[in-house]
Formats: C-alpha cells, sequence, structure tokens
C-alpha cells in the first residue's frame, strides 16, 4: 500500500518512523542553518582583529561591515580582520542548547531572590495545575448539565459566550487588584482563560451523545437524573477526556500571559532574565522544556485514556486484538446462528 | 370470516377493511380467540406532523387501531410512510398533535419500560457488559444488585448469548447485537415490545434465525409485540395482523388478519395462503404504476456508451 493514502492509516511499520521524522525533520532544518557555514549566517565573529584598532575579538559584526572593514585595511596596506561566519545571538546551535539544557539546570541564578530554572518550572505547573483544576471542577459539571438540558443551555450559555471573547489577559490588572500579587491572580487568569471555552465545548460533547442511546435509555425506564448519569455521562466520558487534554494545552497559553502579571514569575520570569542576559541558549531550554513537558503530559494522558476507555477505540492496539483473537470461542463469533451451550 | 371488532366506536373514523383474505376454520377460530383477549394498545384519532423547511408534514393522519394483548401486529408500507413515527409515538418518544395513544386504557404522555423498544440501529450501551445491558432497565427500577444480575444473565441464556454476559457489545456481530438489544428491551418487563425495522441490517440467513427466535420468545414470554418492517415475507411470517400504511400522508390503508396458520415456519412460504397474503399485500403497496407517479415515471437518461457497445 502506498505511504501516502488518502485517509487510509500508514502501515504500522511506518509510524515509528514517522514519529521520529516529527522530530528529526525540524532538527535537521535547525542544524543546516546552524552548522553550514554558508547557510544564512548573516554575522560575523571576530577572532583576529588584525590591525584595526577598534575590533576586538569575539565582537559580533554584521557581514557587509566586516567585510567593509577587510578591504578597507586591505586598501590601506594593513593586516585585515578575521572572522567566521555566525548567526544571531538569538538563534544558539542545537549544541548550545543541548548544553544549556544541562547548564541551566546547574546555574545559580545570578541575582538574590531569582528562582533556579527547576524552581520556575514547579511554579509554572503550579499555576497550570491549580488553574486548571478550579476551571474544571466548575465547568465540567456546568458543561454537562448544559449539554444535557437545553432550557439551561440556553440560560447559560449566551453569557459564556460573551464572556469567552473578551480576552483573559485583559482581566490581568483586576485579577491583582482583587488577589494580589503572587500566585493567586495568575491562577485567576489561567481559570478565566480556560473556563468559559471549557464549559462551550463541554455542553458541545455532551450534545454529540447518540441521540439513540439516550432513547433507548429511556424506553427502559430511565428518567432524568439517571439519564445523565447512567447514559450520557459514560458515553460521553471518552470525549471529555479527549477535550480536558486538548484544554490543557490551553490552558498552558494563558500561563505565559499570567506570570507577567503582578510579580513576573515561573518559567517565563525565567525565559524574560534570560533573554535579558542575552543567554538566548537558556531561553530555547526553557521553551523546550515546556514543550517537553506538555507532550509528555499529553501522551501520558492519551495512554491512561486508551486504557480507561477501550471500548471508544476505533483503531485496537495490537497487544489487544491478539488477546481477542486468542480467547474468542470462534464457532460462535463467526457463526451467531450455532446453538452457543 | 370474523367480524371486525377494530373499528372504535367513537366518532365514526372511516371504516377498516375486514380481512378480505379466505381463513380456514381453525384461523378463524385464533382470531375469534385474539378478538376476545383484552385491549392493550389503542390508537386513536392519530395524527402527527412534523414541522419541516417545506413546511407541515403529516407523517401520521387520523389512526384509529386497537391491538390485543399477546398480539403480534407487523406495520408495513412504503418508505416515509410513518412507520418509524407510529412506533416512536408508541414509546412516548415523539409528541402527537392531535389524538391519542392508550396503554392498558392509560393514556401515553412519555416513555417508560411499559413499552420497550428495539431500534433498527445497534443502541447497545458500548460501554457496558451485555449482563449490564440488559440489567439496565433493572437497574432503573431500583432492583437489588445480584438478582438483578441474575436475571440478567438468564434474559441472555434465553436469546442464546449466556455466554458473553461478561463481552462488550463490541466484539458481537449485528445480529448478536439485535438479540441482546432484544434481551435488553424484555428484561425491563414491558407489555409491550415495539421493534423498528430491527433485523433490516442483517444479512438474509441471519435475519431468518433472529425471526424464527423472536417468535420463539414471543410464545414463552408474556409480550405483545409491534414490529415495524418493509420486508412483506418478514410481515407475513411474523405478524397475526399486518397494519399496511400509505404515505403521504400517513394513513391506514388496511389491517390485515394474515390466514397463514400458527405455528409459522419459513416452510410456510409456499403454502397458498401465504401466497396470497403475498399477493394481496403487493396489490396494496404496489399498485399498477402509472406515468403520472413521479415514483414511477421513467428515469430520463441519455444513451452514454457506444452505440454497438450494448449490454442487453
Ligand atoms: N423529525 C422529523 N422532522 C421532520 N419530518 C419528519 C421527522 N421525522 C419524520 N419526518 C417525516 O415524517 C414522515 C414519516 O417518517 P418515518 O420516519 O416515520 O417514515 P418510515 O415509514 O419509518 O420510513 P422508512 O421506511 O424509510 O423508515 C416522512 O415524510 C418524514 O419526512
Ligand atoms: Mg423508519
Amino acid at each position: 500500500m502506498p505511504l501516502l493514502s488518502v485517509r487510509r492509516e500508514p502501515p504500522a511499520r511506518y509510524r515509528w518512523l514517522l514519529w521520529v521524522l516529527a522530530f528529526s525533520l525540524p532538527l535537521a532544518v535547525w542544524s543546516a542553518v546552524s552548522y553550514v557555514p554558508w547557510l544564512w549566517h548573516p554575522q560575523v565573529v571576530v577572532t583576529d582583529p588584525g590591525s584595526v584598532s577598534w575590533i576586538q575579538p569575539g565582537l559580533r559584526l554584521e557581514r557587509a561591515d566586516f567585510t567593509k572593514e577587510v578591504a578597507t585595511a586591505k586598501s590601506s596596506g594593513l593586516t585585515p580582520p578575521s572572522g567566521n561566519p555566525a548567526n544571531p545571538l538569538y538563534l544558539p546551535a542545537p549544541h548550545e542548547v543541548g548544553r544549556a539544557l544541562y547548564t541551566a539546570f546547574t546555574t545559580p541564578p545570578r541575582l538574590r531572590g531569582d528562582k533556579w530554572l527547576h524552581e520556575s518550572i514547579v511554579i509554572s505547573i503550579k499555576t497550570i495545575f491549580y488553574g486548571f483544576i478550579l476551571s474544571s471542577i466548575f465547568a465540567i459539571p456546568l458543561g454537562i448539565a448544559c449539554g444535557s438540558f437545553p432550557a439551561l443551555s440556553r440560560m447559560t450559555e449566551p453569557f459564556v459566550d460573551f464572556v469567552r471573547y473578551m480576552p483573559a489577559p485583559a482581566f490581568g490588572a483586576l485579577m491583582v487588584a482583587i488577589f494580589g500579587i503572587h500566585l493567586e491572580p495568575k491562577v485567576a487568569i489561567v481559570f478565566l482563560g480556560t473556563f468559559f471555552t471549557q464549559v462551550l465545548i463541554t455542553a458541545g460533547t455532551v450534545r454529540r451523545v447518540d441521540p439513540a442511546l439516550v432513547e433507548a435509555a429511556q424506553t427502559l425506564g430511565a428518567k432524568r437524573a439517571h439519564l445523565v448519569r447512567r447514559v450520557i455521562l459514560p458515553a460521553s466520558l471518552p470525549d471529555l477526556y479527549n477535550d480536558t487534554r486538548i484544554l490543557i494545552g490551553c490552558a498552558w497559553t494563558y500561563l505565559v500571559v499570567a506570570e507577567v502579571v503582578g510579580v513576573s514569575s515561573g518559567i517565563t520570569f525565567f525565559i524574560n532574565q534570560q533573554a535579558k542576559y542575552r543567554n538566548f541558549d537558556n531561553v530555547y531550554a526553557a521553551i523546550l522544556i515546556i514543550g517537553f513537558i506538555g507532550l509528555v503530559t499529553d501522551q501520558l494522558l492519551s495512554f491512561i485514556g486508551a486504557r480507561l476507555f477501550g471500548w471508544k477505540l476505533t483503531r485496537r492496539s495490537r497487544t489487544r486484538t491478539f488477546l481477542g483473537w486468542l480467547f474468542s470461542p470462534r464457532d460462535v463469533l463467526y457463526f451467531p446462528g450455532k446453538p452457543t451451550t | 370470516m370474523v367480524k371486525n371488532s377494530d373499528t372504535p366506536s367513537a366518532p365514526t373514523p372511516p371504516p377498516v377493511a375486514a380481512s378480505p383474505l379466505p381463513q380456514s376454520p381453525a384461523v378463524a377460530a385464533r382470531f375469534a380467540a385474539l378478538h376476545a383477549r383484552p385491549v392493550i394498545l389503542e390508537a386513536e384519532h392519530l395524527t402527527c406532523e412534523f414541522d419541516s423547511e417545506r413546511g407541515r408534514v403529516t407523517a401520521l393522519r387520523d389512526i384509529n387501531v386497537r391491538i390485543h394483548r399477546r398480539e403480534i401486529v407487523c406495520v408495513i408500507g412504503p418508505s416515509g410512510c410513518g412507520k418509524s413515527t407510529f412506533a416512536r409515538v408508541i414509546a412516548g418518544l415523539q409528541p402527537v398533535s392531535a389524538g391519542q395513544i392508550l396503554v392498558d386504557g392509560q393514556p401515553v404522555t412519555a416513555p417508560g419500560p411499559d413499552r420497550g423498544m428495539v431500534f433498527q440501529g445497534y443502541t447497545l450501551f458500548p460501554w457496558l457488559t451485555l449482563a449490564q445491558n440488559v440489567r439496565f432497565g433493572l437497574d432503573m427500577q431500583g432492583r437489588a444488585e445480584n438478582t438483578a444480575d441474575a436475571e440478567a444473565r438468564q434474559w441472555l441464556d434465553l436469546v442464546g448469548l449466556g455466554k458473553f454476559a461478561d463481552s462488550f457489545p463490541h466484539q458481537l456481530s449485528g445480529g448478536m447485537k439485535q438479540r441482546v438489544a432484544i434481551a435488553r428491551a424484555l428484561a425491563a418487563g414491558p407489555k409491550i415490545l415495539l421493534m423498528d425495522e430491527p433485523f433490516g441490517a442483517l444479512d438474509p440467513n441471519t435475519r431468518a434465525q433472529m425471526q424464527t427466535h423472536l417468535m420463539e420468545i414471543w410464545r414463552n414470554v408474556d409480550i405483545t409485540i409491534v414490529f415495524i418492517t418493509h420486508d412483506m415475507d418478514e410481515a407475513i411470517l411474523l405478524a397475526d395482523r399486518i397494519l399496511v400504511l400509505k404515505a403521504h400522508p400517513g394513513e391506514v390503508l388496511e389491517f390485515l388478519e394474515v390466514p397463514v396458520p400458527r405455528p409459522r415456519s419459513l416452510a410456510q412460504f409456499n403454502t397458498p395462503e401465504f401466497q396470497a397474503t403475498r399477493r394481496h399485500l403487493d396489490a396494496l403497496i404496489h399498485p399498477a404504476p402509472s406515468a403520472h407517479d413521479p415514483d414511477h415515471a421513467p428515469l430520463p437518461i441519455i444513451r452514454l456508451t457506444q452505440s454497438g457497445d450494448d449490454v442487453e
């Protein structure tokens, strides 16, 4: 089967390869730009100033300026400066970022009161965690109620929709006034950023429950509370779980805004500080760490979800298929008419 | 011939024709006994309309029917004649525009466990095992854990799926799913079992097995069945009486007493009674095509192949 088929999964043996490519391709581009001297490299780092008095070793010059200096020096018979092509500071090479991934954790903060990288990360995770958990505690039940009872949804959702369009950062100053300048206003911003969207998404997911299941339950005698608890909730749980996974990503977006509110803190503060000191390798390291935390959380949740909601799986895991095949009473499965005793 | 006791006494509805097919004395006696049984389900001037973009659609108009206890009534008619609507109205899933449905003399206002339903699509709860699916109705009645479970397993045994009590629906074939759906509906203890083309998606073999199975269950369980189908053979095989509807608007064409003797089996397909019933239904549902009827007008197809490249 060709690898590129419309809406058809690639053969299993390619999937790992594709996953590796997903990360190695961007890395390859980055490496190429970093290590191939004639790719981009708009600057020159001087190694030997020659006889140009104002140039020192280590100085970064735009390539055009550098060439001009060389030309001037040559034409007046002086020793021209020499140097290596370089990328701007804000694009460190992969190995520099790789090194920073380690050193960022081992370098003590420059100022007293600044945080170590791991401390910053812990603060960020705390902010996200509290904000997101709080939001979920209120938004998911409300969303389920709205999705189950159209009357409730008509009463709530217009307002929710209205507030959703107000950017959460706009509430920054207000939150600081209400909650002070430490963790609380930041949690509040993550909450505000997530909550309203979460209500709407949850309600939407709940509304997508197959109405036939609800009707079947009704003909079996299920009434209001039972319908919600025993049918609508379990039927939408896998999708709600997936929504939650996606919304965590949304919460991370608001984190960056939240962390500059009040006393700047967390990973954003670390990034800003490092950028101020022009340690861009550390900046990249921190950004990569956020990405990494996100990816790991997501994969973990997805793994757990697949185990929790096996009945929903359309693409069954290979182990499961194998086990199913091993233990199914085959004669009955394939010949449903046969007596089964 | 049996006198027609189905015409309601209420303000003279259009008379429903008595069975026009000849019945053997045994069959006639059976129908006499059937009509002597109490009426369990009654439709009185039942009308059901929908508002759609194309204006009001009358799905059912002035339906008057009486169905007796432990009868199997099949409802047939062309697509869009309101068969599903009829079942949904009885189930209480569809509000009526006028008239009413009485179950045991009580008007139907909402869905309830006295009217079980088996749908055409598969509506088992995919997150529950078969045993849990079947005991759903019992759980709703607040039955104790262990008796509910034991009863659910008995029902699964009855439909021949006891072995699969702890499997999940996605591990079953379509026919097995429908058997579980029947067990689930019956376990809740309904008086009336509504079945909306329950075997429509099954292959002919499985379908035949399911029909046999259903009759077996019906013999052993105190249940009245309203079975919707568009398959005439299925209707004749299963039904005591066949309610024939016509479309646009959905009205009763005839409430036919099937003269094929019971117990029924697929072997009766070639008997004269079966064939006579079939011909009668055919004439009712598919009247001689007229050119004015858009459904029967020849398709305006032009030749798209080269001349000489003929297949017939
Ligand atoms: N929810 C609805 N909204 C609007 N119109 C509807 C709705 N449900 C049914 N109808 C209309 O009512 C009529 C009867 O529909 P119904 O589904 O009962 O037909 P049916 O006999 O079950 O057809 P089929 O054999 O195709 O299942 C149709 O004309 C249909 O368009
Ligand atoms: Mg239908």
